[in-house]
């Protein structure tokens, strides 16, 4: 287990170019993968990709946000930032996991649903709340991984789930430090102090009954190792995902809607 | 001459107006001014462009539900400190004195014309009506007492943004709230949702976007993203009707857009559509 870093260690790390993405963890991870493309209604959105595999022989679905390597990738991606019909694709497949009774994996890694105004005309809103709300029911095992980052609301559209974990150093929150510090305190410069105070890493999470598991990076971070963080994920998976399935689907349905449904901290 | 003649009535005048000025509400959509009493009499219209303004939430059960039939719940619920944000219930502890609220969400059982639902007003003074711990709990409590009882949800929506000092728990309340609603429609409660200004961020991309009918009141701001954070990212300045109520409408996100003088009689007409008539007393 590597030194703990800061959340501003941390922060540097998953931005780190060369930080291992989705599409090189697949082949290290399952067999027979087949990409699937569109969502039936508007195009084919690709920060998000999705497609068939198998995990250890059993098919599975993958959904995940994709992070471009080089810069040209990352275009292509819209550097993981999600237009409606992305999350819109997600959705579909997951509807088509549920058919063929295919647990489905998720990998997050985006730094949110994009902000512009095609995304706001075709309804980002909408999209997001229905993923929300139909992964909530999806009537088959459900299991997140935060890779790098994961960026509110455009995050949460991946991660209701039975299980999330998170890489060692991947961090998740409501909006960036940069954008809590412009907004909070006026001043976006003050963001290492915001990444610090919100609370975004891996061990806050799992304090917050947000994520259940933390998968363990080599030695200064994910990218150091490609072949040790894969055999992790593998790992994690090829135990939770037998586990979820031999589950009876209506008690995982409400220890899902429980795991959320407690969240929060108030007092009558 | 004639032009010192019309300076001085012009002085004159001005000097009288400064005597009784009355009070003054500039519109945030078409920026007239028109005087507060004339848009408080409307309800917070603007007389000028017809934009709905903000109401706190006691003000809108009152417009909406029938005298004296409103039950609240959870009216003592108050928020703690999940990641222990500096100064967080300090802030709270004055907003509570100035709003008389306990967070941003008011919810309760009540009477429509007759007809009996669970309600929800959000109210935007509270912390910009952002959903934290206490606004997801009292929202799905909401949902879970309607599924029970099988009856209709009326929500009001408005968010500013996000419930910074409550960090990813915040983010969480999306989740539950959601699962609440959808819970909701699969026993096949109905579900009106009326966004108000303004809806935006989580609330949009969660609850909000679900209702099986989708009313806005006019000239309100509905999106996802803050105008603002898109501004920057595409470095152009977005037009002016940009994610209003009509803006939303046309592309095919809200069913009707409703005048608040005539809300309550058309949300009544939709209970009543849905076999929730008149509950005898
Ligand atoms: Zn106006």
């Amino acid at each position: 287990m590597s030194e703990k870093k800061t959340a501003w260690e941390r922060m540097q790390l998953v931005h780190t170019s060369g930080r291992p993405t989705v599409r090189d963890y697949i082949p290290l991870i399952f067999t027979d993968f087949y990409e699937m493309h569109g969502d039936r209604f508007y195009g084919d959105d690709k920060a998000v990709m999705g497609g068939i595999a198998r995990l250890d022989g059993r098919p599975v679905t993958i959904i995940a946000q994709v992070k471009g390597r080089d810069l040209n990738e990352n275009k292509a991606c819209n550097f993981a930032m999600p237009h409606p019909e992305g999350y819109r694709k997600a959705l579909r497949l997951a509807k088509q996991a549920e058919k063929f009774h295919r647990p489905v994996i998720c990998f997050i890694d985006t730094p949110g649903a994009f902000c512009g105004i095609a995304a706001e005309e075709r309804g980002m809103g909408e999209a997001i709340a229905k993923n929300i709300s139909e992964f909530m029911t999806l009537r088959t095992p459900v299991v997140s991984i935060i890779l790098g980052e994961a960026g509110s609301g455009g995050a949460l559209a991946l991660g209701v789930c039975d299980e999330l974990a998170m890489l060692e150093n991947a961090q998740y929150s409501i909006l960036s430090p940069r954008g809590f510090a412009s907004i909070l305190w006026k001043d976006a410069s003050r963001e290492k102090e915001a990444s610090e105070i919100m609370r975004i890493n891996a061990e806050d999470m799992v304090r917050l009954g947000v994520a259940e598991a933390i998968i363990e990076e080599p030695l200064g971070g994910a990218h150091n190792d490609l072949d040790k963080i894969s055999e992790n994920i593998k790992e994690y998976l090829s135990q939770k995902i037998p586990e979820k399935c031999q589950k009876d689907i209506d008690v995982l349905l409400k220890e899902r809607y429980t795991k959320f449904r407690k969240i929060g901290e108030f007092i009558e | 001459m004639f032009e010192d003649f019309f300076n001085v009535v012009k002085k004159r005048f001005n000097d009288s107006d400064d005597e009784y000025k009355p009070p003054m509400f500039k519109c945030p959509r078409c920026q007239a001014t028109n005087p507060l009493s004339k848009y408080e009499e409307l309800h917070r219209v603007c007389p000028s462009c017809n934009y709905h303004g903000r109401l706190s939430a006691r003000e809108r059960i009152a417009i909406t539900v029938d005298r004296e039939s409103f039950k609240e719940f959870d009216a003592d619920m108050k928020s703690g400190n999940p990641i222990d944000f500096p100064e967080y219930n300090e802030k709270q502890e004055q907003l509570r004195e100035n709003t008389g609220l306990n967070d941003a969400v008011v919810t309760g059982t009540a009477l429509i014309k007759g007809s009996p639902v669970v309600i929800g007003v959000m109210d935007s003074r509270y912390m910009m009506g952002s959903m934290g711990s206490v606004v997801g709990e009292k929202i799905t409590r909401a949902f879970e007492y309607a599924t029970k009882n099988n009856l209709p949800v009326v929500m009001f929506t408005a968010a500013g943004g996000a419930r910074m000092q409550e960090g990813i728990v915040s983010l969480m309340q999306m989740a539950k709230t959601s699962g609440a609603v959808k819970f909701h429609s699969d026993s096949g409660g109905l579900y009106i949702t009326v966004l108000t200004d303004p809806t935006t961020g989580g609330v949009t991309a969660s609850f909000a976007s679900l209702g099986d009918i989708i009313i806005a009141e006019p000239k309100v701001l509905i999106g996802f993203a803050g105008r603002r954070v898109i501004e920057s990212t595409i470095k152009q300045r977005l037009p002016d009707d940009f994610q209003l109520a009509e803006f939303m409408f046309e592309k095919g996100f809200v069913d009707m857009i409703v005048e608040r003088k005539k809300m309550r009689s058309v949300l009544s007409h939709l209970l009543k559509l849905h076999g929730f008539d008149k509950k005898e007393v």
